[in-house]
């Protein structure tokens, strides 16, 4: 039968209907008359609960996925190209959009890559090294707290969702108290940190963990007992230790396999081998091993900011070198922060030398020794690695982001295959992908 | 790049062509002038310098470390599967204390499986390849770099394959760790490799029908310029830079 | 869409003109077209804290047959514009359309090969919306604004007028590259 809406079309495994949409009934007329229950649904790009533009390709049999795709590309920015026409220190702007739930990840990450390409790991002051960890930490938070939401929305949890956002609002109290803005800071430079803390950070930061230490419990209380919840995630999205090798997931996706790999422990960066902290793992291999695997991680994420806390001592946050940091200085004005004008009128009136390198630097930027580096940072998703090639200049050659989403999102197929419809959904929140870190 | 990229299966030791051999460092690029302004006069008296730019080259052993444990093993593994390494390893690059092999593209699935199954070795998860043009590197111009991380041991090294421009050919290391499957798919997008035996080498993030490889070093940004209040500012790679 | 289109224009018309924008305005469903970062923050304005139920709008449709509002929040890629067009096609009329952030209105920062420069080459927009991502006040001013128009909106004979008007203005507008004057 052929309808507007479901137009056949003959392959060499039967006929295939596509559907556009229009009256169900005839769809599921023509549907029943070939006799077999196989329809291929085609979820997103554009749908509520595929997590942004994701966009599934299901065979169904009844109500069993007999196969999945994952149909991506639907977000792609161009980024990588992008920051080949820009200076190095302009590509942390850059770089802050790709995941955009996991923003000073991605920074930390490049700035880590140039700086090795530049020698000057060692000369990092040891203020922005801890202010860093302790940007990302509470990054960490803020992404599993959207992971809890929007998974939990998604399964039509409504309330876990509200909750998510309302603890995740704390956190971007922070960040706009730390770096100005809510999201896509571009806050970490190669050499430092754009900027120190304003006055009264700590303070604040202080009634964040105590607040935090209160709601956090209200998850466990929402979800982790709840006999619905479990009974969606239990079993669901299976992946056991040689898919997750194999597909070379990462993150909590390889934790709840019951491997203890992360990046913090195994291969640390910015001395996470000095705080005191654990990896939680599961040994389900499931979404509420996942879900379980995000919350005990957000505890641990509180302790290392406790710890962080601790070790902020007073010092300078970018490098003493003058030729690499870039020489910001910001102040509240009254169109916002901006350079401040005393820094200003400080280069313009007291130094020519000073005036010209500051226009070298700005206009140019410091060129990087030609060679090639990875670096990787444990991401909430799991391994973020950035490949960074220079060839002498003042701009990237390249740089290339193994993003964990990307990797993760693979294993969909092998978590949804032989499950239920309404599986799908629960698997593919529990890899929580970011469309935007998928695609760049 | 007209025929079938997955016409040769596994045998594409058949006809993959070794790429041009280079051990020493690799010249990407000649810069000229004082600020290697693209565009515009060199007005600071030192418009005609001229130098080159080079990648690192080959190392010499020791290498430091765990790096000479690896290589020794490696080596040895080929040597045991009939395969001299020198044929395999073209150069071994330390810099920056992390260590890459330049493997002949013709031996690459061989080098990858060694890496992975031998167990003094154990390179179990790869991250994946991420493609890079040097249009300056001729004859080998794009190159597929690999990292290979070993959670048995805790280390983590770089393959490097080079193909020419006008033989974008590698073999596809699927078969070897599956989850590259889409990381080849992404390289192909960008940069036009054709990954021999990749089961389904298509687009993946630009539209099925889109001409040309966008990331390759001249493909142009596709910008266009922006205008506003009479004022007309040209797309970022139509700037005048300096590098 | 009814009887009050083909009203002739006079005091029922502005009345009914008045009473329809009224009930429109207080009950937008808006699509959940989130596609980037805007996306997050556009799902703040939902959640909790900034409430988007205050102004009749927590529910956003799954189903664009059902909405009247699309929210373009976050960058249109090559890829995604024949989509984002064809969810704008499938919305009943009366429709609007948010264009979130610089991104979607104008390309932004992403000046390149991937990035459709400036939603409005694909769909009409109402309300032009910057910032990197906007924050969630921001996006609830541009709604309000939105509001003030869709009470403002012409039925009929009237909104033919409308268009006209509309249209002969931007036919005698200058060229933006012919504008002189301060950059901003």
């Amino acid at each position: 039968m052929t309808t507007p809406h479901a137009t056949p079309r003959a392959t060499t495994e039967g006929t295939v209907y596509t559907v556009t949409g229009g009256d169900w009934d005839e769809v599921v007329e023509s549907a029943v008359k070939s006799d077999d229950e196989r329809i291929i649904v085609n979820m997103g790009p554009q749908h509520p609960s595929t997590h942004g533009v994701l966009r599934l390709i299901l065979e169904i049999d009844g109500e069993t996925v007999t196969e999945a795709r994952c149909g991506i590309g639907y977000l792609h920015t161009g980024i990588e190209k992008n920051l080949e026409f820009r200076n190095w220190t302009q590509g942390t702007t850059f770089v802050t959009r790709m995941d955009y739930l996991t923003p000073f990840f991605n920074e930390t990450a490049y700035c880590l890559g140039v700086e090795k390409l530049l020698g000057i790991e060692d000369q990092i002051p040891d203020r922005a090294t801890v202010l860093r960890v302790l940007l990302m930490e509470l990054n960490r938070l803020s992404s599993h707290l959207v992971c809890i939401a929007t998974g939990g929305m998604e399964l039509g949890a409504t309330t876990i969702m509200i909750y998510g956002f309302r603890d995740r609002e704390l956190v971007l109290d922070l960040f706009e108290l730390f770096t100005g803005l809510r999201m896509n800071h571009a806050f970490v430079r190669p050499g430092g940190l754009a900027q120190d803390l304003p006055p009264g950070a700590v303070d604040q930061l202080r009634e964040f963990i105590k607040t935090m230490k209160k709601n956090l419990p209200e998850y466990d209380k929402l979800a982790t007992g709840n006999p619905i919840f479990k009974a969606r995630m239990q079993d669901v999205g299976y992946l056991d230790l040689t898919g997750c090798m194999a597909l070379g997931a990462t993150g909590p996706v390889l934790r709840s396999a019951g491997l203890p790999h992360d990046l913090r422990k195994t291969d640390p960066y910015c001395g996470y081998e000095t705080y005191d902290f654990e990896v939680p793992t599961a040994d389900t291999c499931d979404s509420y091993g996942r879900f379980l695997i995000r919350l005990e991680e957000m505890r641990q994420s509180l302790r290392i900011i406790e710890q962080c806390i601790e070790r902020l001592e007073p010092g300078p946050v970018m490098v003493a070198d003058k030729k690499i940091a870039w020489p910001a200085q910001l102040a509240l004005g009254a169109d916002g922060l901006g350079n401040s004008l005393d820094h200003i009128r400080n280069i313009m009136g007291t130094s020519m030398e000073a005036l010209i390198h500051h226009f070298k630097l700005v206009t140019e930027g410091f060129r990087v020794p030609a060679g090639q580096t990875y670096t990787a940072v444990e991401s909430p998703k799991g391994e973020l690695g950035v490949h960074v090639v220079s060839d002498g200049g003042t701009r990237p050659y390249r740089v290339h982001f193994r993003d964990p989403s990307f990797t993760n999102l693979q294993a969909m197929a092998a978590m949804c295959e032989g499950g239920q419809v309404a599986d799908v959904i629960v698997a593919v929140a529990s890899i929580d992908p970011v469309m935007g870190g998928v695609d760049r | 790049m007209t025929e079938n990229p997955n016409a040769n299966g596994d045998e594409h030791n058949a006809n993959a062509v070794p790429a041009p051999r280079d051990t020493g460092g690799e010249v990407i690029r000649v810069r000229k002038g004082m600020f290697g302004a693209n565009n515009g006069g060199d007005t600071s008296g030192y418009g005609g310098l001229i130098r080159t730019v080079t990648l690192p080259g080959a190392a010499s052993r020791p290498y430091g470390g765990w790096f000479d444990e690896v290589a020794d093993e490696l080596e040895g593994a080929l040597e045991e599967q009939d395969l001299l390494p020198a044929n395999a390893i073209e150069k071994t690059v330390v810099d920056r204390d992390e260590l890459t092999f330049h493997i002949a593209r013709e031996h690459l699935v061989q080098v990858a499986r060694t890496l992975r199954d031998d167990p003094a070795l154990r390179f179990e998860l790869c991250t994946g390849v991420s493609g890079v043009h040097f249009l300056g590197d001729k004859g080998r111009e794009l190159h597929a770099v690999y990292h290979l991380r070993s959670l048995t041991h805790g280390r983590i090294i770089r393959l490097e394959v080079s193909a020419p421009d006008s033989d974008p050919h590698i073999p596809s290391l699927v078969a070897v760790y599956p989850t590259n499957d889409w990381h080849e798919r992404e390289a192909y997008d960008f940069f036009g490799l054709i990954f021999d035996g990749h089961p389904a080498l298509t687009r993946i993030m630009m539209p099925d029908d889109w001409q040309g490889f966008p990331q390759r070093k001249d493909y142009p940004l596709g910008g266009i310029a922006v205008e506003y209040k009479g004022a007309q500012i040209p797309a970022p790679d139509q700037r005048r830079s300096y590098s | 869409m009814g009887l009050e289109e083909k009203l002739p224009s006079g005091f029922v018309l502005t009345t009914v003109e008045q009473a329809a924008g009224w009930v429109r305005k207080a009950s937008v469903f808006p699509a959940t077209f989130g596609l980037a970062c805007c996306a997050i923050e556009m799902m703040t304005t939902g959640a909790g804290r900034y409430d988007l139920a205050r102004f009749g709008m927590e529910v956003f449709r799954g189903s664009p047959r059902q909405a009247d509002l699309m929210i373009v929040a976050g960058r249109v890629s090559q890829k995604m514009a024949p989509v984002l067009r064809q969810v704008y096609d499938q919305m009943p009329n009366p429709k609007w359309v948010i264009s979130m952030g610089v991104c979607a209105s104008s390309g932004g920062m992403f000046n390149n090969y991937a990035i459709v420069q400036g939603v409005d080459h694909i769909v009409p927009v109402d309300i032009y919306l910057p910032g990197c991502p906007p924050r969630p006040e921001m996006l609830l001013d541009a709604i309000l604004k939105l509001h003030q128009k869709i009470q403002g909106s012409k039925l009929g004979v009237n909104a033919e007028e409308a268009a006209r008007e509309a249209e002969e203005a931007a036919l005698k507008a200058l060229p933006l590259i012919e504008m002189k004057g301060l950059l901003r």
